[in-house]
């Protein structure tokens, strides 16, 4: 009849300090960085020349240097890199908005697509006809409203008959990247002259212009990161997403109209997603493909996550991970090493990242260290 | 020689707990508690909210397990790891709220998660139930659902469940609290028999009158804290009070007197219809007056939520009216709010006031923290895109000041905050908003003594104000204390309205079940 007491025991945290949470997560980092080490040196390769050619991979041998043509700019590598972040950073912002009101909206990619889709439409349409500023403000415009209308379609759903967003969301996603292998075979669509499927690329004057060597967007995009932040925290809208995600019943309670908050946010979240998409194409790729958006949908939920939902880190994080996804392309050429372990390494950094998250809610009591604690108190 | 129960001691100790202790995160629920359950008496385990009464018993019962101390049954320390290692003790708990499948009958609710044989012999359980109800005097009958069942009705269940399994020892975790007072001398009859027949009785409550009815000896916790044990026979109400509370209270709950005013809700004919086509409220009449408070008495689920939904427009309506009458710009305005929507009804600037029964889902929101949550009914008149926190600050200052709400500061999120003092946050907020209609439901439920008369003294504040207030009560003690007029709600339906000062609780507690057949609707 006598058992013994289970051997660990989890407790939730009631209070943690911020430094104690910095601290933590530092260790994870630590940790993550060691875990990749032991990873690659049992695989035979050098754990510390990987490391350094992962962040000169990333970032160059030096940030931002006066290039060939003699004008500052940032050094090629970076610029692929803070291509990535930005496009990272924006989208995170854009899910936020859903997150905040815990509305899971894993259609990021989707609204992306949809975004980049219709300012398309626009540059190759109109492309040769209409003058720079005007393209560029109507592709600005009706990529926003194309995003916000594929995001506000999960809404409308889930507000009048309760539909699971989540599923909603990630099927969209997968319509609108099989749209675009539709288009590449149109005929207005698909570059003339050939039967390669792919979408014709776009004129001049429908690019975004540069500065320091990376289109505008990475301005837009800090900027944007700041505005979302005030919307949260100064703002009335803001405050009412807050609500409606922490309890739509108290929402309904004070008076809000918890259907038209749901819709309206859904219709801003869609529309920063499907801004990310115009950037894409405009701005780093000049043309629109299948891989426009290339899993960016998923990974800002990563960073939306990592950042605990904060706008101004969001900026650190998207960084950070673009960093990780650009040296683990370099070490693949330089070093040889598999893009399968490669994806093994970011796998077990963002593991640690996210898992530290655990033990800064919870902590664990062990049977031993109990009675250690007892003693202590006897 | 300790451990070998002789069967010469008269009096063996069913039940000791020596030194218990659990903390969650940095709350201590029970410190060094100790306790001693004779065999066959019946025990009172007596403390306000939060004192760690249920804590403790869910440790005896296998739901929680100790950080330190031990427990011993029959004089042998044991660990108690899960219900059904204390099932196998021969402990059997009573929760306050039932843990039966709505879809089955008492019968396979009895036998549900014991080691049966390959098929269920529905006879030969319902058999042995009926014999159980026999030797202790239960009615019950075993073929019925529970989702029949009234709320009484349920809990006999649970206590044959507990008995079928043998148990020789029952806990119940204030078992009276969802019981009219009839039901409640029936329970007791029933645990007297029990106790006759050399079953020992745990009874968690923290009502004093019960506590000097039903048990032998009482056991005292304050805030995590063991007190004292005391013999029932040889103390008073007012010393458990002090022992219960930390020092002396008055016992009296205030009822000033006031003109009647004007009459500021008239509900006629009020019907709602649940999503599922039950129908919850029919043909509610009642009107509020200035300068009055109206208790509301019922048993759970007798539709008080959902008239509080329906006339805060939170809830849509099958049918009735419900005209307010409300200053607004210096003139008189009577308008019937039926059917409009909570977001209609506050861009019409209608004051009317609502303390709802779930506070941390419903009234407040629990991650955000003072300001944050003394905004939500007022941020909207700010003009502009912005809020405007600044403004509030010095109010919620005032607010902390003259409600004495405990915290650590503005910024605290709600749900850190004391069951108390989340209330005072709510209430003090609503009465902010200078409503001539105050609702309250339940606003005392789980609060202690001291925060409690705080409570009662604010809604008096509010009569004296000349405003109506609404009372949406469980404790017919304090309804007709407090009360001026005291309505009394059965299966959806007002059974009538009365006045206190002239009625027994008998009559309420027969009101609360005549209407409807004794049937009440299902819990909420």
């Amino acid at each position: 009849m006598i058992h013994q007491e289970p051997f660990v025991r989890v407790v939730k945290r009631t209070a943690i300090s911020k430094r104690k949470v910095m601290l933590f997560r530092l260790i994870a980092l630590a940790g993550a960085l060691l875990a990749g080490a032991l990873l690659v040196a049992l695989l035979g390769y050098d754990p510390i020349q990987m490391y350094s050619d992962m962040v000169s991979g990333a970032l160059g041998n030096s940030l931002l240097a006066v290039n060939r043509k003699g004008v500052l700019a940032f050094s090629t590598s970076s610029q692929a890199t803070l291509k990535i972040a930005t496009l990272l950073l924006v989208t995170a912002l854009g899910l936020t908005m859903a997150f905040k009101m815990r509305f899971w909206n894993i259609g990021g990619e989707g609204q992306i697509l949809v975004g980049a889709i219709s300012c398309s439409y626009i540059a190759i349409h109109y492309g040769e006809v209409w003058p720079q500023w005007l393209l560029l403000l109507v592709m600005f415009v009706v990529s926003c409203i194309g995003g916000g209308l594929y995001g506000l379609l999960p809404a409308l759903f889930k507000a009048r008959w309760g539909t699971n967003e989540t599923l909603f969301t990630l099927m969209l996603n997968y319509i609108a990247i099989h749209f675009i292998t539709y288009l590449q075979y149109q005929p207005t669509w698909q570059i003339p002259g050939t039967t390669f499927p792919k979408i014709r690329d776009f004129a001049a004057s429908t690019r975004l212009p540069m500065v320091l060597g990376v289109h505008v967007g990475w301005i837009i995009a800090l900027m944007l990161a700041v505005l979302v932040y005030l919307y949260f925290a100064k703002t009335k809208q803001g405050y009412e997403v807050s609500v409606v995600g922490e309890s739509a019943n108290t929402a309904r309670y004070a008076g809000m109209n918890v259907s038209r908050i749901i819709l309206r946010t859904m219709f801003i979240s869609g529309a920063i997603c499907g801004f990310a998409g115009f950037m894409q194409v405009s701005g780093a790729d000049g043309s629109l493909t299948t891989d426009t958006a290339s899993g960016a949908g998923f990974t800002s939920i990563t960073v939306a996550w990592l950042s605990g939902m904060n706008p101004l880190l969001m900026i650190i994080y998207s960084i950070f991970i673009a960093i990780l996804a650009r040296g683990a392309g370099r070490i693949q050429t330089t070093m040889g090493i598999p893009k399968s372990a490669a994806d093994m390494l970011i796998g077990i950094i963002l593991f640690f990242m996210l898992g530290v998250e655990f033990f800064i809610n919870y902590r664990l009591i062990f049977r031993a260290g109990r009675r250690g604690e007892e003693a202590k108190a006897i | 020689m300790e451990n070998i129960p002789s069967p010469a001691r008269a009096v063996q100790n069913a039940v000791e707990m020596r030194n218990i202790t659990k903390t969650f995160g940095s709350v201590v629920a029970n410190d060094k508690v100790c306790l001693m359950l004779r065999q066959g008496e019946i025990l009172a385990l007596l403390g306000e909210n939060g004192s760690g009464k249920t804590t403790l018993m869910n440790m005896l019962s296998g739901i929680y397990l100790q950080d330190s101390g031990e427990i011993l049954i029959c004089n042998k320390p044991v660990t108690i790891r899960s219900p059904k290692d204390a099932y196998a003790l021969g402990i059997g708990m009573i929760h306050q709220h039932f843990k039966l499948v709505d879809v089955l009958t008492a019968g396979e609710n009895i036998v549900l998660g014991l080691q049966g044989k390959r098929t269920l012999n529905r006879r030969e359980i319902n058999q042995k139930v009926r014999q159980i109800a026999q030797k202790y005097g239960f009615e019950i009958d075993p073929t019925k659902k529970v989702y029949n069942m009234a709320v009484s009705e349920k809990q006999t269940v649970e206590i044959i469940k507990a008995l079928y399994r043998g148990a020789e020892t029952l806990i119940l975790d204030e078992p009276t609290a969802v019981l009219t007072p009839q039901e409640t001398t029936k329970l007791f009859d029933v645990l007297r028999m029990m106790k006759a027949h050399g079953k020992s009785i745990i009874i968690i409550t923290h009502k004093l009158n019960e506590v000097m009815e039903i048990s032998d000896r009482v056991a005292i916790l304050r805030k995590g804290e063991y007190i004292a044990t005391v013999e029932t026979a040889a103390t008073t109400q007012q010393d458990l009070t002090e022992m219960m509370v930390g020092r002396r209270v008055k016992l009296e709950i205030d009822r000033p007197a006031c003109a009647r005013g004007e009459r500021k809700l008239h509900v006629t004919d009020l019907t709602c219809v649940s999503r599922e086509g039950v129908t919850k409220l029919s043909g509610v009449n009642f009107d509020a007056f200035g300068g009055e408070i109206l208790g509301v008495a019922g048993v759970a689920g007798s539709g008080q939520k959902e008239l509080c939904e329906a006339i805060t427009g939170l809830r849509p309506l099958a049918g009735g009216s419900i005209l307010y009458r409300y200053q607004k710009d210096a003139m008189t305005i009577e308008e019937n709010i039926a059917g409009m929507r909570a977001d209609q009804i506050a861009h019409r600037g209608v004051s009317l006031a609502f303390v709802p029964e779930d506070r941390l889902g419903m009234g407040l929101v629990a991650n955000m923290n003072i300001v944050d949550n003394v905004i939500l009914r007022s941020y909207q008149e700010n003009r502009g895109i912005l809020i405007n926190r600044k403004k509030y600050r010095p109010i919620c200052e005032k607010m902390i000041k003259d409600l004495d709400i405990v915290t650590p500061g503005l910024t605290t999120p709600v749900r850190r905050l004391s069951g108390g003092n989340v209330q005072k946050v709510l209430l003090g907020r609503e009465i902010l908003s200078l409503p001539q209609v105050l609702l309250c439901a339940y606003p005392v439920r789980g609060l202690d003594i001291v925060s409690s008369y705080r409570i009662y003294s604010l809604l008096n504040a509010e009569k004296e104000k000349g405003n109506a207030v609404i009372f949406i009560g469980e404790d017919l003690d304090v309804l007709m204390d407090l009360c001026d007029r005291v309505m009394v709600l059965c299966g959806g339906q007002v059974s009538g309205i009365v006045d206190p000062r002239t009625c027994t609780k008998e009559e309420i507690g027969l009101m609360m079940t005549r209407v409807g057949d004794g049937r009440e609707g299902e819990r909420a």
